[in-house]
């Protein structure tokens, strides 16, 4: 039996579907049914989130195994159970995403008038998806979630987006789908290699060094476009732009650390010879990502493009530190995708203010936000410290750990990651400077109110995050340490194993 | 004469013969009631199916197994099905003559023959019957022009079908000197040995068998004929008698010329690949929903023969899961396009159900979860059939048929994405008619087993597994 004492993964994974048939089960006229559909919806999730904070509590973080495992029949004759289980690789994106929905339940809470119940329906069952996919310990049961996560996105996308969401929401659909039906192909060949697809046996199962080459190459076709890597990135700013507010919190906050997962979860342990000979391959792309995107989010005119970009740029901080294959790259990189959670989410709200009041995301149209509104200009100013890695904030111990583990790797490559922080200082503070200082020259932008009540309720735990996370990381760093340092020996294993064969 | 064991064709032919002689007799209507009394019939048959005894029947022509039994009761569910839906639909236009149930019935029959034949000719009987049957039903609206040229091309096609798969029984026999499957099976036990003759054969008989399942390069006949015949016939075409063809080409393929399974490989290989990579790229241009479900259609076939290709246990098993779910979810979006009507008149452009969402969500939603489950997303049914289909051609090494083919499910993808753009995304085009009750029954029903398969799969992956055990004895 789990920690808990009861199925408590299962819980949270299927607590938001079931809140999702609820608000179907609604009838009612359009307003009444409306406001029923956001009240379920918000208590859904909080409760959800309530629940995911015995994990928090419980988690034992000396143990590097996987904890509050679950395990039921499903297609058990084949080789494929229901089994569900966390470690400290996953168990702090499962608070992430409970803690994110209810964010973003509540940032929508004005801004979207139109089919609500549809809208808090996706935004539970797409829940269901990213706890589920987090949680899962099986391969067949991760590749459900996994891509089940594209039909309530397509539809959040598509229905609720901007002006060319049609356009964005295919381009996103397709695209992921074209990388993960790769990565099913491998899974089917581990499934029949190994008969089973449980993924700590699949982790002890040796894979033949030639053969870990195909499958890290599918794995990567998936993980790359997902995470997104450069050159596959593409679909990310145009995705992020017609999205609707909450829908970019989503994808930024959780939907982009599901690659970055991917690749720790199953290349890492499962490909050791793979991941090891592809290395240098990943560090060109982050490198490049990093310095590439950075440039191009500096000429933005968009102020949700460019954070698009900017996300693109600490996805490859956090390429580069997985494939480091260090405690401190590992780590770093884990907290990078936690904190580039936060602070990213927190940016596409803070541009959802702007946009909530003015309907405008270029940024010439705004201008001396800071005088009208100083409350919101404080806390855009926060997130764009902690997004520059700011000491003192979120940002900052996650890439400082990868620009030393990717130094003790090469030189070069820390100086790439490097010129990534200076280049993202650059662009973020523009981007700050432009928008909340200056005269204020468009003159209806005067009349702008400061941050209601519910904003003030919306931001207060993302601020109270990126702080606690910048000023005392070891809360958060504690709970990976034991896995990741197991995952590194393992690592190192293998391959001096094979070094000693080879011999 | 062990005649029990095809206890559920006779009652199910005795039934059809007595609607049939029934429903002659009164002056007013009787569509109605022949439509319910051939539901209770077909469900009465599959009862009587599931406890059928196994054995072999009227001197081996006649086999009762775990295979026939599986694909008898998706069958009968389907033909079921497909009267349901046709119930209101042919009463608004003016199609409501009782001899519709009847003729479904004894496509059924023929159906129910071909699953269970174990001789050539029991398969070509059974084979006829359906075809038959299915020429009429394909012009039932024989006053509408479209529904007249869907009835006659297929008839004509049909029959230099059925022509090929009579000469290449008639090259079998020749060579092997038998009809029967067991005797074949036995004369073929050592494949070097095979003439090119009989290869010939096999091969002529393929062709007859993947013109019925309409698989590339063979399925020109299916966009028309799917467009042409009014749309409850269309459900009932892409449902069981696809199902009960597949099921034939496996047991052929995999019993009497199970040895051959290094030459007929190939074949089915290349028809495969075909159908995946045609029905992908075709569908996209239509506009017309019912040739988008005919395209949609074929690249299914296309997906379900990956499992035969793979030519092993696995495979089969895959096949047989992958045409279950295939049937349930066809039905299901079958029963969205028969609810398609507009001020009293069928429509079935793809515009026309454009901004659904915002009309009628019940059936949005449902049709939704059909195309999605069509395109293979998790944790929709459909993907399960395509993951037991492609693992079998993992396992068999066949790694361009699976590249190639889980490739062209991207592609396909896109249309059923697009239908649901058109529905959600769009702006309405004016609402629809209320759907019946007989029609929302089928689209919830088939709903529901698409968009909750995920949580109990077992059993139906069990269920496979037996039926697959049995043919392969």
């Amino acid at each position: 039996m789990n920690a808990a004492g009861f199925p408590l993964l299962s819980l949270l994974t299927f607590l938001p579907l079931a809140g999702a048939v609820f608000i179907l089960t609604l009838r009612g006229d359009e307003k009444v049914l409306a406001a029923n559909a956001r009240w379920a919806a918000l208590w859904t999730s909080l409760v959800v989130f309530a629940l995911s904070l015995i994990l928090w509590f419980r988690f034992d973080k000396a143990d590097h195994g996987f904890q509050f495992v679950e395990r039921l029949d499903w297609l058990t004759d084949f080789g494929i159970t229901y089994h569900m289980g966390v470690d400290g690789i996953s168990v702090l994106f499962i608070l992430l995403s409970t803690l994110l929905t209810p964010i973003c339940i509540l940032a929508s809470w004005d801004s979207v008038q139109t089919r609500v119940r549809e809208y808090m329906v996706a935004f539970l069952v797409l829940e269901t998806m990213m706890v589920g996919m987090f949680a899962a310990l099986d391969f067949i049961v991760f590749y459900v979630f996994f891509e089940g996560v594209l039909i309530p996105m397509f539809l959040i996308i598509g229905i609720w987006g901007g002006k060319r969401r049609v356009y964005a929401s295919f381009k996103f659909f397709l695209y992921t789908l074209l990388g993960s039906v790769l990565m099913l192909l491998a899974i089917l060949l581990l499934w029949y290699r190994a008969g089973t697809t449980d993924i700590p046996e699949l982790m002890r199962h040796a894979i033949p060094p030639g053969l870990q080459t195909w499958i890290f190459l599918a794995f990567f076709a998936s993980f790359a476009v997902k995470v997104p890597m450069w050159p596959f990135h593409t679909w990310l700013p145009d995705a992020h732009v017609e999205a609707p507010t909450a829908g970019s919190v989503i994808l930024a906050g959780v939907l982009l650390k599901m690659g970055a997962y991917g690749f720790l979860r199953f290349s890492l342990p499962m490909l050791p010879h793979a991941s090891a000979d592809f290395a240098p391959f990943i560090y060109v792309l982050s490198i490049v990502a990093i310095v590439y995107t950075s440039l191009v989010a500096l000429a933005q005119e968009d102020m949700k493009k460019l954070i698009a970009y900017s996300s693109v740029a600490h996805m490859g901080i956090v390429t580069l530190g997985i494939f480091t294959f260090s405690v401190q790259g590992l780590s770093g990189a884990l907290f990078t995708m936690l904190s580039h959670g936060v602070v990213s989410g927190a940016l596409f709200l803070c541009v959802g203010v702007l946009y909530d009041r003015v309907h405008s995301r270029e940024i010439a149209r705004y201008g001396g936000v800071a005088k009208i509104m100083p409350a919101y200009g404080l806390v855009f100013m926060l997130f764009t410290m902690a997004s520059v890695a700011l000491p003192g904030l979120a940002g900052f111990p996650g890439e400082l750990l990868v620009i030393v583990a990717a130094w003790k790797v090469n030189a070069w490559v820390a100086f790439g990651a490097a010129l990534g922080m200076i280049l993202g200082a650059a662009y973020a503070l523009y981007l700050y400077k432009r928008v909340a200082f200056g005269r204020i020259t468009k003159d209806d932008l005067r009349g702008l109110l400061d941050m209601s009540p519910r904003e003030h309720a919306v931001f207060a735990p993302l601020v109270l995050l990126a702080v606690w996370m910048g000023v005392y990381p070891q809360s958060f760093l504690s709970f990976f340490e034991a896995s990741v340092t197991a995952l590194v020996v393992r690592h190192e294993a293998a391959l001096s194993a094979a070094r000693l064969a080879g011999m | 004469m062990n005649w029990t064991l095809a206890l559920p064709e006779l009652a199910l032919a005795l039934s059809g013969l007595a609607i049939l002689g029934i429903g002659v007799l009164p002056k007013r209507n009787t569509h109605f009631a022949s439509a319910i009394a051939a539901v209770g019939a077909l469900l009465l048959a599959a009862a009587l199916t599931l406890g059928t005894p196994e054995g072999t029947a009227f001197g081996g022509q006649f086999v009762s197994d775990g295979f026939a039994r599986f694909s008898k009761v998706l069958v009968l569910l389907g033909a079921a099905a497909g009267i349901v839906l046709a119930i209101d639909f042919n009463a608004k236009e003016g199609l409501d003559r009782f001899e519709y149930p009847v003729l479904l019935v004894f496509a059924t029959l023929g159906m129910m023959v071909m699953v269970s034949a174990n001789d050539l000719m029991s398969l070509y009987i059974g084979l006829e019957l359906l075809s038959l049957s299915l020429y009429v039903v394909a012009a039932f609206n024989r006053d509408d022009e479209r529904s007249a040229e869907a009835g006659l091309k297929y008839f004509v096609l049909g029959a230099l079908a059925s022509g090929l798969l009579l000469y290449g029984s008639s090259l079998v026999y020749g060579f092997t000197g038998t009809t029967n499957f067991d005797r074949i099976a036995d004369a073929l036990t050592d494949p070097s040995k095979a003439s090119s003759g009989l290869i010939v054969g096999l091969v002529f008989v393929m062709v007859g068998l993947a013109f019925k399942v309409s698989a590339v390069p063979f399925h020109m006949w299916t966009p028309d004929v799917y467009e042409g015949a009014p749309t409850p016939v269309t459900a009932f075409f892409a449902a069981a008698p696809k199902v009960a063809a597949i099921a034939l080409f496996a047991r052929v393929l995999a019993g009497p010329f199970g040895d051959l399974s290094g030459q007929w490989q190939q074949v089915i290989v290349l028809i495969s690949l075909l159908s995946m990579v045609l029905g992908g790229f075709a569908a996209i241009g239509q506009q017309n929903i019912k040739r988008l479900m005919a395209y949609s259609s074929i690249g299914h076939v296309g997906y379900a023969l990956v499992g035969l290709a793979a030519a092993s246990e696995a495979g089969l098993r895959g096949l047989l899961v992958y045409m279950a779910i295939y049937l349930l979810m066809n039905l299901g979006a079958f029963a969205v396009l028969v609810a398609m009507r507009r001020q009293g008149r069928a429509v079935e452009r793809v515009d026309d159900l454009a901004g659904l969402a915002r009309t009628d969500l019940g059936m949005a939603v449902w049709m939704a979860i059909f195309m999605f489950s069509m395109a293979g997303i998790p944790p929709l049914a459909g993907f399960f059939g395509k993951m037991f289909v492609f693992k079998a051609a993992v396992d068999a090494g066949l790694w361009t048929l699976a590249i190639v083919g889980i490739l062209s499910s991207v592609v396909s993808a896109f249309y059923y994405l697009r239908i649901v753009k058109v529905m959600f995304f769009d702006e309405t085009a004016g609402a629809l008619d209320p759907r019946p009750a007989t029609v929302s029954f089928v689209m919830a029903g088939s709903g529901l087993f698409t968009a909750l398969f995920f949580l109990w799969p077992a059993p139906l992956v069990a269920a496979a597994q037996a039926a697959v055990a049995a043919l392969l004895g």
